[in-house]
Formats: structure tokens, sequence, C-alpha cells
């Protein structure tokens, strides 16, 4: 496991290196830069912006420096918010941002596994088509529509809840519950799924002949297994939603991190840009391992291998 | 089995966690909203505003945008300041003295302070203007200084600071030379650009600028920035050392940072927020019927113009008479009285009604008059060798905005259905579009300028070179003599008349489409007093009332 | 349990090898009634045959309804943001366009822009998936990192990039869709086959012989289907949106042209004044989704190899 461990660290570094290249390239070859605006700025007010902000050195000069910076850890000053540091906007917005993106991995992974659940074990009664019809507008609407719908109705007309701002829970509710619609949805068809399939294996039509009760025998065995795929996509869903949403931290007006994403690349700022991508980067690639390492406990006849040896 | 508890262990941990973060949250936030609420208690008139983002910058001479600007306005002061109708007064300056040819101003500043106790000076001035152009400091906004003999020699890195024509004869004495007679110099004064900047602290302490929360962020306005939480929340508080604080009626002013317009109304509407327009966010359009039925909605001219600009270097957009006939084409009253909904005016010109000598809006053409439309139309075709209009290909660019789709959609079918036209729609991201315009791969392309100061020049300067913001490719040397002889001319009414026969030039040749002049719009709840923007957009919070 | 019995069997598999030409007729025998039972079950799953209906006639209706609706999806017609009524069904927008004709133009492109998305989901997810689970060790390593990589790189950016490459259209929106649409795809069919793979019958069947491609058909995929359907159905109205942020950026179809999701997206922010400008084009994903779920359901169950009776 170990060694395992360590060989999917380098290749998690490569990956890294990768998307850094990529992501420096890509947005270099993106039309503009971080200082231009519909009044166009003198040309000598412009070098001397490009100066100051080392824009005017060679590619590979630039390029190089953003490879140490990540290395340190250090992005640097924003170009847009040119008071601010990169470091900065994702340590104060991130601990926002996962505190929201954790309720609604919660909401959607409780809610989701207990209705997919209940629907296999009611498979084709009225039970399993109520979740089914749950299910659909849970992946059709999708959450921006849900937040508005849920801030207009529930915020502003009945008054239950604030309209905006992140000052304690009362606030984290209805962003959550958007956030967590579709993931939700999508995890209860999942569920519901794999456990009609295991719900119809041998080893649980032997546990059943055996005399166990079908919900021992749901909850001891067949969820278990049938958690498998939600699991998988529990990796990029937990690495995408804790470094926060876009949509949904504007709607609600929430100081997460979730809109340097987007900000970031509409204001070519480039520091800002290769820090939160490092960032999401990391989390992904660490929580796509950690599921990898999840499989073999799950099921332990999923056999994590390092190494040349293939899959032979 | 392990495995699954071990799952379930970790989701309840989760949860746990987020709770201990609204903890902290909630307490670190709870403070701040504690401060303001004990101070409202006890004297306080307190108003809560919302903004879109966190201001891009905390110093006068980096600002570039109206966020960074309205809190300018609010914890410095210039030599001069904006009433709530738009116009300059004194301000620093007690006393300023215009020579005969109008290039050398001089300045008396007045008893005024720091908010640390130290005296405004006019080495505060000084200080501040060549350090905006000073070229290191890399100001976008340098240039709105270059009225000042030297400026932009120094700030292009060909002259030195001591060139620049800005000079504290004593400590309360500012002189400053002018390269030319430039009338609306005492409104430029009261632009940020312009603002002083504590030179004792500020020598000392350089990055002082970034962090509004540190004790070296000192102002001379009528506010303190009390407290900033990036993407949360700003609070001034009234400053009392300020020297006309008597007048300043609000003692804390909170500012939300709510990017979505759709939210800002809905806090509007919850009773959140006491005030939605410029120059803090926009209303949301789909409210403006409602706020117009309920008689809440405050409309007033701006200064600014939405246009359509035509490369005149392209194809078919060099022949006038077509360019003509898609300008009067557009039904200006259907488009403001259905899509944009802001009561705008209908432009016919370049330089909006705000500005004196074009309050009368001039008719270079009759707008909607369909007649006139295709008979140019019918001359353009004829020179460009086509029989028919379908034989046109025209794309019309806009950057990526819910309302520029709709505007662009609605002059689209006007095109078709009047003139038989197909128009192609070219939307792109803002950036992209905008090197497309710079680099004039457009036919027709939106554009919209509002102006810095309220003076024709603003517009007017936009065409005289083929650099910079003229994306219409158009040059006339009628054109720039006008401009030369009204910027030499010291007489108000004769400057006035060289401007009016400028726009009479570029019109005649229909380098743009104007379509209509911007109107401030806004509401506030009944309480609050004495604020609708002024024709730049401005707010003066200085001004603001609040009676319950 | 069985597994202790397999090394006994093995001696005597390899007599029986000689006769192998007389199972391959009786499994291929056995395939044909196989399809057979398939389509009877799928067709007396119920809700699975309203959701093909449903699917069928939104097909009918975008190709149909704007031929004879009176008015064309870009004609404005001078009533602004009217609720629905005898003229206009279902309404019109904030140009005074028939939203009724509307939503059968946008049908077009999101029914188009859904079938393929489902088909490079299937074309690229499901092979790279499965042939990264299949293989394991460094090609798996190395596939699903690319997917990573993928995940991680700004979309944002590289669509802001085919936008000054590419002449909006079609084209560049299913090349955009392709770049990433496919990962969560192979993610989820990879942890199938990677659970699949060490079960007792595929174990024994590659202990039989069978080759990967064998393996992969007739007994990882069939199992792995229900995972992969109902990917699909997820794959489908992320398209669709996909689509109206494309289309909002400037790099899918241009304005006037209507689809679900742009009519989705200029909608909702008017829910407080003209709701049906949303509730319309949310109603027809809705159905479309709910369609394809059925009939995904439907299959899943049809195909299902354990609920064979």
């Amino acid at each position: 496991m170990v060694k395992y461990i360590g060989q999917r660290l380098i290749y998690i570094i490569i990956a890294l290196f990768i998307i850094i290249t990529a992501t420096f390239f890509l947005m270099r070859l993106a039309p503009g830069n971080p200082f231009a605006s519909e009044r166009t700025v003198p040309p000598a007010i412009q070098e001397s912006l490009n100066e100051k902000y080392g824009l005017d050195d060679p590619w590979y000069v630039q390029y190089g420096e953003y490879l140490v910076n990540t290395v340190q850890g250090d992005f640097g000053t924003s170009m847009k918010y040119r008071y601010r540091e990169t470091n900065d906007m994702i340590a104060e917005g991130f601990p926002i941002s996962m505190t929201l993106g954790l309720e609604a991995m919660f909401i959607a992974v409780g809610m989701g596994v207990l209705i997919g659940t209940i629907a296999a074990l009611f498979h084709n009664k009225w039970p399993d088509y109520l979740m089914s019809l749950i299910a659909v507008i849970g992946i059709s609407v999708p959450s921006f529509v849900m937040a508005s719908i849920l801030q207009y109705y529930l915020a502003l007309k009945a008054g239950w809840f604030p309209i905006a701002g992140w000052e304690g829970f009362i606030y984290s509710i209805l962003p959550a519950v958007a956030l967590a619609s579709t993931p939700m949805a999508f995890i209860a068809k999942l569920t519901r799924s794999s456990m009609l399939e295991e719900t119809n294996s041998e080893y649980v039509k032997m546990a059943k002949a055996k005399g166990i009760s079908k919900w021992v025998v749901v909850f001891k065995h067949a969820l278990r297994n049938a958690l498998l795929p939600v699991v998988t996509y529990l990796a990029p869903l937990t690495a995408g939603i804790i470094t926060g949403s876009f949509v949904i931290e504007e709607i609600f007006a929430i100081p997460g991190m979730g809109k340097y994403f987007v900000t970031s690349i509409t204001n070519r700022d480039y520091t800002v840009i290769m820090g939160t991508t490092v960032f999401y980067s990391i989390i992904l690639l660490l929580a796509v391992l950690l599921v990898d390492i999840l499989y073999s406990f799950i099921d332990p006849r999923i056999k994590l291998r390092g190494g040349k040896s293939g899959g032979k | 089995m392990k495995s699954f508890k071990a799952l379930l262990l970790f989701l309840t941990l989760t949860l746990v966690l987020a709770a201990c973060n609204f903890g902290g949250d909630d307490s670190g936030n709870g403070g701040g909203e504690e401060g303001s609420s004990s101070s409202e208690g006890s004297d306080g008139k307190t108003i809560n505003l919302s903004i879109a983002s966190d201001p891009p910058s905390f110093h006068p001479a980096l600002a570039t945008d109206t966020t960074s600007g309205a809190i300018m306005a609010s914890v410095f002061e210039g030599l001069t300041r904006l009433d709530p109708e738009g116009n300059p007064e004194p301000a620093m300056a007690e006393n300023i003295d215009v020579s005969e040819d109008k290039k050398t101003y001089t300045y008396t500043l007045r008893d005024a302070q720091w908010s640390n106790g130290d005296p405004v000076t006019a080495d505060d001035f000084e200080y501040a203007w060549k350090w905006a152009l000073d070229p290191e400091n890399a100001s976008d906004y340098a240039y709105q200084l270059y009225y000042i003999e030297g400026a932009e020699a120094y700030n292009s890195g060909e002259g030195s600071a001591d060139d620049v024509a800005v000079t504290a004869v004593d400590e309360k004495t500012l002189e400053v030379q002018l390269v030319n007679p430039t009338p609306y110099f005492d409104e430029l004064t009261a632009f940020y650009t312009y603002y002083p900047v504590n030179s004792k602290m500020a020598e000392e302490n350089p990055d002082w600028h970034t962090d509004p929360n540190g004790e070296n962020y000192i102002g001379n306005g009528p506010f303190n920035l009390e407290s900033f939480t990036s993407s949360d929340e700003i609070v001034l508080q009234k400053n009392d050392d300020y020297w006309d604080s008597e007048n300043v009626a609000l003692q804390t002013v909170n500012i939300d940072m709510v990017e979505s317009e759709s939210t800002a109304l809905k806090m509007y509407e919850g009773g959140d927020l006491d005030y939605l327009g410029s120059p803090f966010n926009s209303i949301d359009l789909n409210a403006l019927d409602k706020f117009k039925d309920n008689g809440t909605l405050n409309v007033s001219d701006q200064a600014g113009t939405y246009m359509y600009v035509f490369n005149t270097q392209d194809e078919i957009m060099q022949n006038k008479n077509i360019r003509e006939a898609l300008t009067i084409a557009i039904d200006r009253e259907g488009l403001i009285n259905n899509v944009t909904k802001g009561e705008q005016e209908p432009a016919t010109g370049l330089v909006p009604l705000t500005m004196e000598g074009f309050e009368e809006p001039e008719e270079y053409f009759e707008p909607g008059n369909m007649d006139d439309a295709k008979a140019a139309l019918d001359a353009g075709l004829e020179e460009l060798g086509m029989e028919d209009p379908s034989e046109l290909s025209i794309a019309l660019s806009y950057n990526t905005s819910e309302a520029h789709a709709a505007i662009a959609q609605f002059v689209q079918q006007g095109w078709k259905e009047n003139l038989g036209i197909d128009v192609t729609l070219d939307n792109s991201e803002w950036q992209v579009y905008l090197e497309a315009l710079d680099a004039g791969e457009h036919q027709v392309g939106r554009y919209g300028w509002l102006a810095d100061f309220n003076d024709p020049v603003n517009f007017l300067e936009i065409f005289k070179t083929e650099e910079g913001n003229n994306n219409t490719g158009w040059t006339d040397e009628e054109y720039i003599s006008l401009l030369d002889q009204a910027s030499q001319e010291t007489d108000e009414a004769a400057r006035t008349e060289l401007l009016q026969e400028a726009e009479g030039v570029f019109m005649e040749d229909f380098p743009i489409a104007p379509i209509y002049f911007y109107t401030n719009l806004s509401v506030h709840e009944d309480k609050v007093k004495n604020m609708t923007p002024d024709p730049l957009g401005n707010v003066q919070l200085k001004y603001v009332d609040i009676e319950e | 349990m069985a597994n202790k019995d397999i090394p006994k069997l093995n001696d005597s598999d390899f007599e029986v090898v000689g006769t192998r030409s007389d199972e391959t007729e009786i499994l291929a025998k056995k395939s044909i009634s196989f399809w057979g039972e398939v389509s009877r079950r799928f067709l007396r799953n119920k809700l699975a045959l309203v959701g093909f209906v449903t699917l069928f006639l939104i097909i009918l209706g975008a190709i149909f309804a704007p031929m004879i609706s009176e008015f064309s999806y870009r004609q404005q017609n001078g009533d602004y943001n009217v609720s629905p009524n005898g003229t206009y069904w279902f309404g019109t927008d904030d140009l005074g366009r028939d939203i009724f004709t509307r939503v059968w133009i946008g049908a077009r492109i999101s029914i188009f822009i859904g079938f393929a998305a489902a088909i490079i989901d299937l074309i690229i997810g499901v092979a790279w998936g499965a042939i990264a689970g299949l293989k394991g060790g460094r090609t798996d390593e190395i596939m699903m990192r690319i997917a990573d990589i993928l995940t991680a790189i700004p979309y944002l950016l590289v669509v802001i990039i085919l936008l000054v490459v590419m002449q909006p259209g079609l084209f560049p929106m299913i090349i955009a869709l392709s770049l990433t649409g496919w990962v969560n795809m192979a993610r989820i069919t990879r942890s199938e086959i990677l659970k699949l793979k060490n079960q007792e019958y595929v174990l024994a069947a590659r202990t039989l012989g069978a080759k990967n491609l064998h393996l992969i058909r007739k007994h990882l995929l069939p199992n792995a289907l229900g995972a992969i359907l109902v990917t699909m159905t997820l794959t489908i109205p992320n398209a669709i949106f996909t689509e109206a942020f494309l289309s909002y950026l400037g790099l899918g179809v241009p304005a006037p042209l209507a689809s679900w999701g742009t009519m989705a997206n200029d909608g909702y922010p008017a829910l407080a004044n003209a709701p049906w400008r949303l509730f319309f084009p949310a109603l027809f994903i809705s159905l479309t989704i709910f369609a394809f779920n059925s009939i995904g359901d439907g299959l899943r169950d049809a195909l299902d190899p354990k609920l064979r009776k």
C-alpha cells in the first residue's frame, strides 16, 4: 500500500506539472490582459504596467517563475486587486466554501443514499416512482435555477430564511440545498441502480434464503457494495464542491473562493488563475487518490497494484 | 463493515467541522455587526448599500472604476467636490484663483486634517499627483493628470518629476500650470486621481493602501473606513474631524458585496438594502416596470452614450450611405420603451444632453424615418454594385451580456424587417471582444462611453486620433482642427460653438450609430433623502440623510 | 464458497476444450433469445414505454411544430412579457417573441446536444474507463491522470481559446463538450469494471480463456450497464446547460436562435415578473430527462442478467 501511494504521488506531481504548463500557455494565449478596459490605456502606461508585473519578460522567464512560485506555494499579488495576495484570497475564501460544500455533501450523500436505497427496495412500486420523479427534477433543474427559486419563494416571499449573506448557520441552508440538489439526485439514481444489482446477486439471495432479514442484508452487505460508484463520483464532486460554486456564491452573496475561478479568468488575473488552478488540482488529485484507496476497503476484491506488473 | 462505519463517521465529522466553522465565522462577523448596531443606537443614522465586488483599489491614484471611486469619494476629498447636482464646489481648497490666460490655478487650502490629526498641506497634493504620474507606480489613470504641464512627459518616462508644473508654494498654497485652458479643470480636481495622500505617512509606509484595515489607512474625507472584509462588507463611519462634519448626516454606512443584481434587488425588497442604483450597483432590468408603476423609480440624465461603431475600413462599412441607412433605421423609441426600459433619451448625436451647449438634441438625422433609410440604402447598394439588400453580409458584434444581447437582437430584427438586411450576431467574451475591436475585426460593434467629466471634449476627443478608443477607423482634418481651436479658446461661448460644429462634422459621416443617452436609475427607501446620482453617476454620501 | 471448487474443476475443463465449437453455437442461440427477451421485457415496462413515447413526441414536435406555428422563432410581435394565453400558448419573452415556437426550435438544438453528449459519453467515456479498469497498472494510472488533468485545467480558459480560433456554431460546441464531458463516465465505468473484474464469474471466464474484448462485451458491460445508464441521465442535462453557457460566451448557436438552455438562462432572472419564461424551457428539459431516465431504467431492468428468469 505504501509503495502504491508513493508511486501514485509521483504521478500526481507529473499531472500537476502538466496542468500548470497547459494553464500557463492557455492563459497567455487568451486575448486580453489584466489591465484591459473599455478605455484604452496609453501605450506608455501599458508598458510600465507590464514592466511592473513582469509581463514584458520573455515567456520562458515568466513560465519559470510560475513553476518556482508553485513549488514555494506563493502565487504572488493579484493583478486586478493589487492589494490582495492570491494566497490570502484562497486562505480566506476556502474555509467558507468548504463549510458550505461539506454541508451540501452531507445532504447530497445522506439523502441520496437513503432515497436510492428505498427506491431499490420498492423496485417498480410507488415509492420507486416517487423517488424517480424527485431524482429527475433534481437532475434536470440546475443549481442556479434551484437557488433562484429557493431564494425567491422561501427567503423573500415566505421570509423563512435570510436572502443572502454569510452570518451564521441559517444563511447556509438554502445555498447548501441548492448546491446539493443535483448531486443528491444523481447519487440516489446511482445507489438505486447498484442496489438493484446487489439485491439480485447470489450472495444476497443466499443470505435471504438463510432467513436473514431483508434490512439486515441490505445494510450489512448490499449497500456497502452498492456504494462503490457513489464513492467514485464523490471524488471529483468533493473537489469541486468544497472549492466553491461560482453561481451559488454569486446568488447568495457568499464570500467564498468559488468566484475566483471565474473572475480571475474574465479579468485575466494571471496570478490568481494559477493559484486557484493549482489549489483545485491538488485537492482533486488527492481526492481521486483517496477514493482509489477507499475502493479496496469497500470491496477487498479490488486490489491496488503499483508498478510495471500491469493487469496481469 | 468497518469501512462503512468509517464513512458514516467521516460524514458526521464533516458536519461537526462545518458547524465549528460557522461558529468562528459567526463571532468574527458578529463583532462587526454589533459594532455598527451599537453606534446606531447612540446617535447614528445608518444606511445599507451594496456594491458588486471588492473595490479593485483602495488607493485614489490607482483606482479606475466606479466602485473604487464611490468609496474613495467618501474617504478622501480633493481640492473640489461635486455638489448633489454634479457642479464642483471648493472642498480642500478654500479659494481658487485662475489666471487671465486660464492656465495657472492657485489654490489656497483650508484648515483641514487627515484622520490621524496631521494637517492637509499643499505638499500632500504635490506628492499624490507626482506619485500617480511616476511610471514606477504604474497608475492606469495617470493620463487623467495630463492636463498639467509636464505631466505626460514625466509619465511616459521622457521628463522628470521636477518638471511637472504642480508646486506647493507654501504649506497652504498650491500652484498648478496647465497645458491648455481647461474650463472643466475644477471638475477634474474632484476626480479621484486628483485626491491628496498624506505624504508624511505614505513616504514612511509605501504600502499603506494595501491594508485598508491598517492604522496607516488615512483619509481626509467625510467618512473613515472602519473595516473591510473581502467579498463581504465595507463599513464606513463618520469622520468627526472632517472640516465640514456638521453637514454630514450619516453616522454609519454598511456596504455589502453583492455581485448579482437580482440578489441585490431581493435584498432591497426584503429591506436589507436602502438604495439601489449608480454608482454602487444597478437595478435589475426585470424590476424596472414594477418600480415605475409604484412611482419609486428615480430617473435622471447621465453623461453617457450607447452606440454602435462602424468600422469604416471594412469593405461594406466604408460606404457612408449604408452606415446612414443602418443608423436611421434603428427604432430607438421602441427599443427604449420595451427593451432597455430606463427612459433613456434616443440619441441622434454623440454628445449627451447633460453637457453645456448640447442640452437640446441636434437631429443630424430623423430616427426611424424609413423612407430616408431606404433612400440611403438604395444609394449605398448602387455604390457597392449590389442589387438587393440581401446581398449585404453584415455582422453585429457585442460582448457577452444579457442587456447587450437583447438590444442587438432588437436592432437585428428591425434591420431585417425595415431594410431587408440579414445581420448576423457575433457575441464574444469581454476581453476577446475588446481585442477584436482594437484590431478592427468588427463591422458593427457595440460601444458605450460614460463621461469622466461633464464636458463635450470627453466624447469628441475619442474620435480625434486613430489610436486609443476610436474603433471606427474614421479621422477627419477639419474635425481635428476644430477640436484644436476649441482647446485654445478661452471664451466659453465660442468654445461651445466650435465643439458643436465638430459634432456636426462627425455626424455627417456616420462613423457611429448613436442609440441612446444613458440615464441614472435609482430607487431608495422613503426615509433616505438627497440620494440621487449626479450626471456622472456619482452619489456623494456626504449629503445623504435619513429621516425616519 | 464456489471459489474452493474451482481448482478441482480446472482439470476437467481442459478436457472439454475440444468441444468448443458446440458451445459457441449454444451461446449464439442463447443470445438471440436474450435480445428477444430484452425487448419483450422492455415493452412490458410501462414507465419505459411512457418515456419512449414522450421522447418521440418531443422529437416530432421539434420537427413539425415550428412549421405549423403562426409565428417565427425570431419574430418580435410587440407584445412583451405576455403571460400564456390563447394567442401565445406559452407566453412571450422580453423581446416579444412567442415562447411556444421558441421552445420547439430550442428542442432541435437541445435534443441534438443531448444525443451528441450521450454518444460522446458512450464512445469516449465508457471505452476510456473500461480500458483503464481492465488493463490496470500503468495504463490505468496514465489514462486516469489524463482524465484528472482535463478536469483540472480551467474550462472557461479553454472555451475562450476555442472562441478565438473557431467560428461559433455546433461544431466547436461539440468539440468543447468532447473535451471534458466524458470524464465522469470514464471514472464510473472504471470503478464498475474494477469491481466486476475480480468477481467469481469473470475470473472463471478468464480462466476459461476468454479474451478481453469478449469479457467486456459479454460480462463486464452488461453488468456495469446500470451505472452507465444512470451516468448518462446526468450527462444529458449537463450538456444542455453547458450549451447554454457556451452560447452565452459566444461559442454556441448565435442569437436569436434558441435552445432550452439559453431560454432557461435568460428566463430565470425574470422569475418574479415573468415566471413562464423559465417554466416552459425547464419543463421540457425535465420531460426529456424523465424520458431518458425511464428508458434507461427500463433498459437496465430489461438487460439485467440477474433478473432473467
